[in-house]
C-alpha cells in the first residue's frame, strides 16, 4: 500500500485530525471565555463581603453561602417586583398573540380594499424608531389619566402595536396552503372559523416564536417601565434591580455579592427561554425573509 | 430583534467585571503583570468599554449566523473540492458570498439597535465621566423627562429617525453590489 510508505505525519488523514482538534481547543478556549462572565457571577455571589473584596480574586469561594441567596432576595420587594414583570410580560403575549394573528390573518388571507397599501403602511411603522412615537405616546397616555398604571404597557398590545409580529405572522401564514382555506369553505366554515381552527393551530411554530421574543422584550424592558411606572409597588423587576443597585428605594447600597445574586435570578429565565427555544428564534429570522 | 442578554441584570453583571479594583477583567490583566484602566470610570474608557461589553451579546447574533449556514447547500461544497479548492477558497468563494444575506440582515439590525442604546449607559455610567457615555437616547431622556422639554425631545427623536434612515437607506443602495440572493441569479 502506498499509504504504509508516507511516515504517519505526512499523511493527509494525520494532518486533517490535527487541522481539526486545533480548531476544537480554539472554540472550547473560546467559548470557556465568552462563559467566563457567567461562572464570575456565580462564584461572587456565594462569597463573603471579606472575600469580594480579596485581591487577586478568587475562582471558587471558601464557603459557598448560599444565604446570599435568600438574603438579597428578602431585601427588597423581590416578590412584587417579580408579579408585577410577570403580570405585564402575560398580559402583553397574550394580547400581542390575538391582535397579531389577527391582522396577519386579514393581510394573509382576507380580500379588502387598500391591503397592500395599510400593509405597507404597518412594515414602514417598523423602521420608526421606538423613541419617536414615545413622547407623543405618552402624552396621549397622560392625557387618558394612565400614568403609574400597568395600562400604557400592556393595552398597546391588543392594539396591534407590533408590526414586526405581524410581518412574521403574515409570512408564515402566506405558507399555508390556500387549498386548506378552500376546502374548509366548501364545508361550511366562516371566516372566523378558518382562522382558529385552521391557520392558528397550523402556525404554532410561528406562534411560538411569537411568544418567545416578547416574553425576552417584555422581561427586560428598562425604558418604558422606567418612563410609565412611578410608585415602587408597581415597579417591575429591571426598575427594582436598578433602585436596588444605587440604593435609593430599599435601603442602604448593597454588597456586590446581593447584587450579583439578584442579577443572576433575573436573567436565569432569559437565558433559559434562549437555551431551550433557540429553534423558535432561528425560524423567526428565517420566517421574516433572509433568504431575499 | 431582542437581544437575549440586555437589561439591567447584564448592565450591573459589567460594571462587576470592569470594576477598575476588584474586576474580573483587572485581575486577569494583573496575572500577565499589567495594570488596567479605570474601565467605566475613566473618560478615554468608557466608551470602548461598553463596546467590549456588547460584544458578549453576540451569542444571538451567532445562532443567526448558524441558521444561515446550515442553509448553505453541501453540493457546492463538495463540487469545490473536486475541483481543489482550499478551505480558505471555499470560506472565501461559497460560505461568505452565500451567507451575505445574513451578513446584510445583522448589519441592519446591529445600526438599528446601537443607535437606539439606552439601557446600559444610563445604568451604568449615567452618561459620565464627562458625558463620554452621553448616548443619543439617553440625552433624549433627560430632555423630556428630567428637563421636561416634550417639545425638543420630540424634535430630538425625529432626527434620530432620519439618521437612522439614511444609514439604512446607504446599507441597502450598497447592498446591490455586495449581498447575493439565489432568486436574483436564478431570474
Amino acid at each position: 500500500m502506498a499509504d504504509t510508505a508516507i511516515p504517519w505525519y505526512a499523511r493527509k488523514s494525520t494532518r486533517e485530525t490535527i487541522g481539526k482538534n486545533i480548531v476544537y481547543i480554539v472554540l472550547v478556549a473560546l467559548s470557556l471565555v465568552v462563559s467566563m462572565p457567567f461562572f464570575w457571577i456565580i462564584s461572587s455571589s456565594l462569597k463573603s463581603e471579606a472575600e469580594i473584596f480579596l485581591f487577586p480574586p478568587k475562582w471558587i469561594p471558601s464557603r459557598f453561602l448560599w444565604r446570599n441567596y435568600p438574603e438579597a432576595l428578602t431585601s427588597f420587594a423581590f416578590g412584587r417586583a417579580l408579579k408585577n414583570t410577570i403580570t405585564i410580560t402575560g398580559t402583553v403575549i397574550v394580547g400581542r398573540l390575538l391582535s397579531t394573528s389577527l391582522a396577519a390573518f386579514a393581510f394573509a388571507r382576507l380580500r379588502f380594499p387598500l391591503r397592500n397599501t395599510l400593509f405597507m403602511l404597518v412594515i414602514s411603522t417598523m423602521m420608526l424608531p421606538y423613541q419617536v412615537t414615545l413622547i407623543p405616546s405618552f402624552i396621549l397616555f397622560y392625557k387618558l389619566g394612565w400614568i403609574d398604571s400597568f395600562r400604557p404597557l400592556t393595552i398597546p398590545a391588543f392594539l396591534g402595536a407590533a408590526p414586526f409580529h405581524i410581518f412574521l405572522l403574515r409570512q408564515f401564514f402566506l405558507s399555508v396552503p390556500m387549498e386548506l382555506d378552500e376546502a374548509a369553505r366548501l364545508d361550511g366554515c366562516s371566516t372566523w372559523q378558518i382562522y382558529w381552527r385552521i391557520i392558528l393551530p397550523l402556525s404554532k411554530p410561528a406562534l411560538a416564536t411569537v411568544i418567545i421574543f416578547t416574553f425576552l422584550e417584555q422581561w427586560n424592558d428598562f425604558l418604558g417601565p422606567l418612563i410609565y411606572l412611578n410608585s415602587p409597588e408597581k415597579h417591575t423587576l429591571s426598575i427594582a434591580l436598578n433602585y436596588f443597585r444605587t440604593g435609593a428605594a430599599y435601603g442602604p447600597s448593597k454588597t456586590w455579592a446581593h447584587l450579583m445574586v439578584v442579577s443572576l435570578v433575573v436573567m436565569t429565565p432569559c437565558l433559559l427561554v434562549f437555551f431551550f427555544a433557540q429553534k423558535y428564534f432561528i425560524q423567526g429570522v428565517v420566517i421574516t425573509g433572509l433568504k431575499g | 430583534m431582542p437581544a437575549v442578554v440586555s437589561g439591567v441584570a447584564v448592565a450591573i453583571v459589567f460594571q462587576w467585571i470592569f470594576n477598575p479594583e476588584l474586576g474580573l477583567v483587572n485581575a486577569i490583566l494583573s496575572y500577565f503583570g499589567i495594570k488596567g484602566p479605570m474601565w467605566f470610570a475613566s473618560r478615554q474608557w468608557a466608551l470602548p468599554t461598553m463596546i467590549l461589553m456588547s460584544l458578549w451579546g453576540v451569542g444571538g447574533g451567532t445562532v443567526i449566523y448558524l441558521a444561515g449556514l446550515q442553509g448553505v447547500p453541501t453540493e457546492l461544497y463538495e463540487a469545490a473540492e473536486l475541483d481543489g479548492a482550499s478551505a480558505w477558497q471555499r470560506l472565501i468563494h461559497i460560505t461568505i458570498p452565500i451567507t451575505t444575506p445574513v451578513i446584510f440582515f445583522q448589519l441592519i439590525m446591529g445600526l438599528i439597535g446601537t443607535f437606539q442604546t439606552f439601557t446600559q449607559a444610563y445604568v451604568i455610567t449615567n452618561g459620565g465621566p464627562a458625558n463620554a457615555t452621553l448616548f443619543y437616547v439617553l440625552y433624549l431622556y433627560r430632555t423630556g423627562w428630567q428637563y421636561f422639554q416634550m417639545g425638543y425631545a420630540s424634535s430630538l427623536a425625529w432626527v434620530l429617525f432620519l439618521i437612522i434612515l439614511c444609514f439604512t437607506v446607504i446599507l441597502f443602495r450598497s447592498s446591490r453590489h455586495w449581498v447575493y440572493y439565489e432568486a436574483q441569479s436564478r431570474g
